[in-house]
């Protein structure tokens, strides 16, 4: 990776994303968990066409009906609206939660920890001991905390997530940032006169980004976990919004009645959360530029 | 070692400052502030409002309150819950047992099995076991812990009665065999995300220890490879693995609030929920405080650890 970049900077950037891209489709469980992932995201963004019914209509004849029933494959819920139907539109709201709160970690964590890493000095010290005590706080204590004091939405939801899981992008930026400012092929960048913009965007970014868009994989999972918690205790999405967690806060009540209502919410998060995990496992192995020649 | 030490507790005690600032700042950036529940209250009058600000302290400047507050936390009085007026620390460190049996067993069944699948994994390496539990572990830390302990409540305590749905006593019996009877599946529940970690933590630390010179002098020597594995390789692998137990300190924290909530097991992590929603500010502002102290001692409890054990730490301070 380092001899090359010395000798050909200006090429090293674009081949590479490709044939990373390849070697993630060659990583069977990561293809299997992107197709997954394409599957839930078609389903519940294609839902108002795709579903059968609509997410609050009621069909008081037909309450708990089990699985494989006429007209509601999934079942249906203690008011007889259709299960699938609202996996499906709780999958919208699941997932944007997810996605949303992985940009928010990003984006507060790249700037933190590239700010810190650039500028150094007292500004970086602060920066990076702020990044250590938000770490000290247990991330669900830190989130219900401030979700019993602010309104739920989508977008509070999101936020509040991204600003109490930022800090391990923060670290992880600002340790790459530090190594690559002394590594050998940025001097020799400098050396051969590359302006600093360009040594920013096509030497630091590049190399930051891998590692970073691992993490961001692996946030979109613990966000789309976090989130389902939060709503299951009734502090997140407000019913008659779906959200995959909301949608198990009767659970341990249902379970006398019809246990399949508490089967298939449960069984959607795992599946988010198990594909978003093996994709970033699956990133990780075909950034990682020791084990690429393969 | 002296000079570790020293230097370790100072970080630790500036760690435990900013922790407090940050948490008190939290609690005054809270839409509606530490009075939300009275201010969110249309019967409250806004001259009742000035009179509990008074009472409080909460008419003084900020840092007033902060280093009266962080004070308090320190020499014991850490205030009065909003209601019913009981001490905070009484309310408080009553929990803190059941939270601590909780956390301190599961972390030992953990630790036990994951390491030795993790090590089993790390010996036959690319074989099908190594696969099987690699998938498995990566499923179990995926699964939301809230729904996994609802399904295990719902099996073995609804369906099969083997346990108790929730509760750490019967009432009635304080014998040794109940509290166990229902300590099995709240521990096996929070058990489940630590020994996945443990075993991915066990298998590449003992890769890396394995390929090193002084296993292969070991092996050359015709010590028996089990001896080989458990005194060079496990006694080698097992000192960084210290530190991670510290670092993984947040998430048992955390995994154990939301075990406690759905096993009604009468821990800090259920008082927490009890009061979030009644917003009893002072008991919320302890726990979470009480939390990260946890961590906090955790961590440099893991670093003391390991400068105990592994040689090379002393080598640098001296």
């Amino acid at each position: 990776m380092t001899s090359e970049a010395v000798f050909d900077i200006q090429a090293a950037a674009p081949p590479r994303r490709v044939s990373a891209f390849r070697r993630l489709l060659r990583h069977r469980l990561a293809l299997l968990a992107l197709i997954i992932l394409a599957v839930l995201v078609i389903g519940s963004a294609g839902a108002p066409w795709l579903a059968p019914h609509d997410p609050e209509e009621l069909d008081i004849a037909n309450r708990y009906a089990p699985p494989l029933s006429e007209g509601h494959i999934l079942g249906s819920d203690d008011l007889g609206r259709d299960v699938l139907t609202r996996l499906m539109y709780a999958g919208q709201i699941s997932l944007s939660v997810g996605i949303a709160a992985m940009l928010v970690t990003v984006m507060v964590g790249f700037s933190v920890g590239a700010f810190a890493a650039y500028y150094g000095g007292w500004i970086g010290t602060i920066l990076m001991r702020l990044t250590d005590i938000m770490l000290c706080f247990p991330s669900v204590f830190l989130l219900l905390f401030v979700a019993a004091f602010v309104t739920p939405s989508l977008a509070s939801m999101a936020l509040m997530i991204g600003l109490t899981c930022w800090m391990e992008i923060a670290r992880i930026v600002y340790s790459q940032i530090l190594v690559l400012k002394s590594a050998d092929f940025i001097a020799a960048a400098r050396m051969i006169g590359t302006p600093s913009w360009r040594i920013i965007l096509r030497q630091i970014l590049p190399n930051t980004l891998a590692p970073v868009l691992v993490a961001a994989t692996l946030n979109t999972a613990n966000a789309i976990l976090l989130e389902s918690y939060i709503s299951f205790l009734g502090y997140g999405i407000q019913p008659p919004a779906a959200s995959w967690g909301n949608m198990l806060t009767n659970a341990q009540s249902d379970f006398q009645v019809d246990p399949w209502l508490a089967v298939f919410p449960g069984l959607a998060i795992t599946l988010a959360v198990t594909s978003f995990n093996f994709l970033g496992d699956g990133l990780r192995d075909a950034l990682d530029p020791r084990i690429r020649d393969k | 070692m002296a000079r570790f030490l020293i230097n370790r507790l100072i970080q630790s005690t500036v760690l435990l400052f900013g922790v407090s600032i940050v948490g008190f700042a939290l609690m005054h950036l809270a839409p509606g502030g530490p009075l939300a529940v009275y201010t969110l209250n249309p019967t409250v009058t806004a001259q009742d409002i000035e009179r509990i600000k008074v009472l409080f302290g909460l008419d003084q400047p900020v840092y007033v309150q902060y280093f009266k507050w962080a004070g308090g936390l320190l020499s014991g009085n850490w205030g009065y819950s909003f209601f019913g007026g009981q001490q905070v620390r009484e309310i408080v460190l009553d929990r803190l047992p059941a939270t601590f049996l909780l956390m301190g067993t599961s972390l030992a069944l953990a630790l036990v099995i994951g390491v030795a699948i993790g090590t089993l994994a790390a010996v036959k390496r690319n074989s099908v076991f190594d696969y099987a539990t690699a998938i498995g572990a990566m499923i179990a830390l995926s699964l939301p812990t809230f729904w996994f302990g609802l399904l295990a409540i719902f099996f073995f305590a609804q369906t099969l009665g083997w346990f108790p749905a929730g509760g750490m006593v019967s009432i009635g019996d304080s014998s040794l065999l109940d509290r166990l009877h229902h300590l099995v599946l709240p521990v096996v529940v929070l058990a489940l995300v630590l020994v996945a970690q443990w075993s991915r933590y066990t298998r590449s630390s003992m890769i890396d220890i394995l390929d090193q010179d002084f296993v292969r002098t070991a092996r050359a020597k015709g010590i028996s490879p089990s001896r080989v594995l458990v005194n060079h390789g496990l006694r080698a692998a097992l000192v960084p693995l210290v530190a991670l137990a510290g670092l993984q300190l947040p998430l048992l924290v955390g995994g154990a609030l939301v075990t406690e909530t759905v096993f009604s097991w009468p821990g800090m992590g259920l008082l927490f929920i009890s009061v979030l929603s009644t917003r009893d500010y002072p008991v919320l502002m302890a726990i979470l405080m009480v939390g990260a102290v946890v961590v906090v001692l955790g961590n440099l409890l893991a670093d003391i650890v390991v400068a105990l054990v592994d040689p090379r730490v002393k080598l640098h301070d001296e």
